[in-house]
């Protein structure tokens, strides 16, 4: 085969496995992704379709619950209804009252349960000149 | 002393800008230019160094005046973190951003002082103007003047985050920045370069090191996040695919494709578009972390909450992007390769088929930390990818890379015959076979497939690249005698860059097996005990022997002692715990304010070379809340000298309303409450002890995860040993011509062949095939001499 027509081939195949890999990731990302809402959003959602949610655990609303906790979160500025949550195990060590978390889960019953393992919460705004809210 | 330190930040940004001009004004030769363009650089390095000494001396002093200082340390803090509270600001990183970028363009100006001529010039402007840029946001940007003042000045600053109180929470920013900044060096020569049109290997061989020392750096920093991580975050894990995470490593994989490909560049002349296109990648995924740590556009775990900067440095991005890609399609006829690749197996086909890996590796990143702004631009709703989207790509592409890094070290340049082939594989996939065997006779990891790969192909990998060292010495030894152990320290030294490699692939290989076991591996349980009560977690017994308490006056520390025991034996005793701070900053508070600070896990761990056992607590302290409400209740009933309270009340009382009379008895008044506070708390918080409460404890046994630490510190080890300067160099500043480096390399190159020869790599047919064409290129750049 000569140089130039083994080049092609090698071309053709580089960029159809490039092509293939970026349909994967972009079939895959699509359907695997959860989508992030807001509580507000929540407060009348489906049940059982599972949700990220990001928003503002409400000051002095944290309860002990079991082996994990109950609390009630709001938009992340701080406006709008409230969404009780329960989540179970551990939590972060930045989780308390007043910070933004994020927690992947479903709504039961009008509450949100959080999957274990998936809570976040935002480390301290130490880095900002605005001090916290 | 901030208006001195505004007047030395604003010559700095003249300085930098005079730089960036003289530079140009130098382009086409003028030596006199150049010098001063250089001169400058140094002096703009010295001016932002001085800028930052006064932030420091203003941290060590106290000096509350100063906004940064008052904002982010208080005179409790410790004195080593306020040395280090600097960059804990978003206008102090600024100022660390700055700095680095003045020492890594000074040192690469000095080390290039007789060389490239042509490129330096643009370089010189490239890199100032990045740093006027950034000494300019500072300027001119609003809310990051690091000389910004507080008038009045407070007696107190609001102090640094217990959390971020971590040795490893002060060194890793720094050297992720650096990592970050060390990256405008390559950049800067190749836009010159490419300017110039003088795309040889030459500025690659200037600014090698610079790419190497940002992969060091950047490498390093990412491990200190993830041991802090580890150790202080309460959560046991190191890595969680974080936006901003992603941030740092996507970068650190697209400068390990450049290192790679570069040396296909500087040996074969080939790849050029692919390397020009790799290091403004890498630079300008540099700026996208910047800007990511500092914004709030990604939901992350670091939170650096309002973000003034970013749109300007998403503007540079932008500059950096459409600028460079401007000028590579405009050089395209100039990056055309002069050479092809000969065979597909040799080792410049194996690192292309690497760079093809990382770059995919990079690509699924990309994806999928961005995915939350794609999903938008396409659906209205942010919608984010988790961590087995990731591991799901990541995982399959890290098992080929650990393949190809065992596969590429064994091949030689330009061909290989079957003979040789036959020859250096052999080991290796002896020991593979062996692995195989071993693994499903003794363990049970063939359930978990992607791990057994991984297994599989580090031992190849690694047994390939002790096959190396142990050829390479061998060699050496029939050359000039002596002991193996001699022989093996010869060869190491004489050709650093390549054994320094082979220890980073070492340590690599052995960093994917920490994370393939403990991540595959782990058992994690969350268990809810009472004093004396035991749980059984992955077939140890873990028993709650007692609760403890720790008071001081920053925070109560509650925690347990925990008793481990596998098949009757004492195995550890572990000492979790949980401390909540008080919020620093204010004169006097309640009691409950230990309840309304940070709160952090002291992890109980136990590192072994077989398998971490690794502990946190989460203690019932409702009870203890309930007491210290009541103790605030009554201590400001006590203050207030309500009828019906105790006589020693009213002599406290009495000692406040003599203190809001005189000013000058309140500092006393202030310290008696703060002693019957601290008694308090003190006996409240012991009463944890016998409260009998039950606490969640998170256990996790985590199998072979301290390889994860070594592998890490084995691949610094590697690049250092493969940045350590050789000998003749460090000897005399030696003027070097082009000419002079070109010889150089190709002698180097010559030398290569000779080692692989030697050590069995290349049969003698190869040998002689290369050997002669090497040396008449050699002959072709002495006759150009």
């Amino acid at each position: 085969m000569d140089p130039q027509r083994k080049r092609k081939i090698r071309l053709v195949a580089a960029l159809s496995v490039a092509v293939l890999l970026s349909v994967a990731l972009i079939y895959t990302s699509f359907s695997a992704s959860t989508e992030a809402k807001e509580p507000s959003q929540l407060l009348g959602a489906a049940p059982g379709t599972s949700y990220e949610m990001t928003g503002k655990v409400v000051k002095g609303s944290i309860r002990r619950q079991g082996s994990g906790i109950a609390f009630r979160v709001v938009d992340r500025d701080g406006q709008g209804a409230s969404l009780p949550v329960t989540y179970t195990g551990t939590v972060p060590d930045p989780f308390r009252g007043g910070r933004e978390i994020v927690l992947t889960g479903s709504v039961q019953s009008g509450t949100f349960v959080g999957e274990p393992e998936t809570l976040i919460t935002k480390c301290p705004s130490k880095f900002t000149t605005k001090s916290d809210a | 002393m901030p208006s001195f330190g505004s007047a030395l930040l604003a010559l700095a940004f003249l300085t930098a800008v005079f730089a960036a001009a003289a530079a140009l004004a130098g382009r086409n030769g003028n030596r006199r230019r150049i010098d001063l363009s250089r001169r400058s650089v140094y002096a703009f390095c010295g001016l932002i160094t001085a800028c930052v000494a006064i932030i420091e001396i203003a941290f060590a002093g106290d000096d509350f005046s100063f906004n940064i200082v008052a904002q982010h340390s208080s005179i409790e803090t410790p004195a080593f973190y306020k040395l280090a509270a600097m960059w804990s600001s978003q206008e102090g990183s600024l100022l660390l951003w700055a700095w680095v970028l003045s020492i890594v363009s000074s040192a690469a100006l000095y080390a290039t002082r007789n060389k490239l001529r042509e490129i330096v010039p643009w370089a010189t402007a490239v890199m100032m103007g990045v740093a006027a840029f950034f000494t300019g946001l500072m300027l001119f940007a609003p809310d990051v003047d690091p000389f910004a003042t507080l008038s009045p000045a407070p007696a107190d600053g609001i102090g640094l985050n217990p959390l971020l109180q971590h040795p490893s929470m002060m060194i890793h920013p720094p050297m992720l920045y650096s990592g970050y900044v060390s990256l405008t060096v390559p950049f800067a020569f190749a836009v010159g370069a490419l300017v110039t049109r003088r795309l040889d290997a030459e500025w690659i061989r200037s600014t090698r090191r610079f790419a190497l020392i940002a992969w060091a750096l950047l490498g390093f920093g990412l491990l200190l996040g993830a041991r802090w991580s580890y150790t202080e975050l309460g959560w046991g894990g190191y890595w969680a695919w974080d936006p901003v995470e992603n941030a740092a490593l996507m970068p650190w994989l697209v400068i390990t494709a450049f290192l790679h490909s570069i040396m296909v560049q500087e040996k074969r002349g080939m790849l050029k578009v692919w390397n020009a296109c790799l290091v403004v990648a890498a630079f300008s995924l540099a700026l996208l972390g910047t800007f990511l740590v500092r914004s709030g556009v990604l939901q992350s775990i670091h939170a650096f909450g309002d973000n003034t900067v970013g749109p300007y440095v998403l503007g540079l991005i932008a500059v950096v992007l459409i600028g460079s890609t401007a000028l590579i399609v405009s050089r395209l006829d100039d990056l055309r390769s002069q050479k092809r690749i000969d065979s597909l197996v040799s080792r410049e086909s194996i690192f292309l088929v690497n760079n093809l890996l990382l770059v995919a590796l990079t690509a699924v990143v990309f994806w999928g930390t961005f995915f939350p702004l794609i999903s938008e631009l396409f659906t209205g709703s942010k919608a984010s990818l988790a961590a087995p989207w990731f591991d799901r790509y990541t995982t399959p592409l890290a098992i080929l890379l650990v393949l190809f890094t065992g596969i590429g070290p064994l091949l030689a340049w330009r061909r290989v015959s079957w003979a040789s082939a036959k020859r250096v594989f052999r080991l290796p996939l002896i020991v593979a076979a062996l692995t195989v065997v071993a693994l499903v006779l003794f363990t049970d990891t063939l359930h978990k497939p992607w791990a057994f790969a991984l297994f599989v192909f580090a031992a190849f990998a690694i047994a390939g690249l002790a096959q190396e060292f142990w050829n390479g010495a061998s060699a050496r030894r029939q050359l000039s005698g002596g002991s193996m152990a001699g022989a093996l320290i010869g060869v190491v030294s004489r050709n650093r860059r390549r054994y320094g490699g082979y220890i980073v692939h070492i340590g690599i290989a052995v960093l994917l097996i920490g994370i393939a076991a403990s991540s595959s591996f782990q058992t994690s349980r969350d268990v809810t005990l009472r004093p004396g009560q035991s749980a059984v977690v992955d077939g140890r017994e873990i028993a709650y022997v007692k609760p403890t308490v720790a008071v001081t006056g920053e925070y109560l520390q509650f925690g347990s002692v925990l008793r481990v025991e596998e098949d009757g034996k004492r195995i550890a005793t572990l000492h979790p715990s949980r401390r909540y701070f008080r919020p620093t900053g204010q004169e006097i508070g309640t009691i409950g304010s230990f309840f309304e600070g940070e709160a952090t896990s002291e992890v109980g761990l136990k590192a072994g070379v077989g398998e971490d056992l690794w502990t946190a607590v989460q203690p019932d302290i409702a009870a203890v809340q309930r007491r210290v409400r009541a103790a605030d209740r009554g201590f400001r009933a006590c203050v207030r000298a309500a009828p019906g309270t105790p006589p020693q009340c009213e002599a406290l009382a009495q000692t406040m309303r003599a203190a809001a009379a005189n000013p000058r008895l309140r500092a006393a008044a202030l310290g008696q409450i703060g002693r019957i506070q601290a008694a308090t708390a003190d006996r409240i918080a012991k009463s944890y002890l016998a409260d009998d409460a039950a606490a969640i404890f998170k256990v996790i046994v985590n199998p072979l995860v301290t390889w994860m630490w070594i592998g890490g510190l084995i691949a610094l080890m590697g690049a250092l040993l493969a940045l350590w300067p050789a000998r003749g160099r460090r000897r005399g500043a030696l003027v070097r011509t082009e000419a002079d480096a070109l010889k150089e390399a190709k002698y180097r190159e010559i030398r290569d062949a000779e080692l692989d020869h030697a050590a069995g790599k290349l049969s003698d047919e190869d040998f002689a095939l290369l050997d002669a064409e090497l040396r008449k290129e050699a002959v072709e750049i002495l006759d150009r001499v």
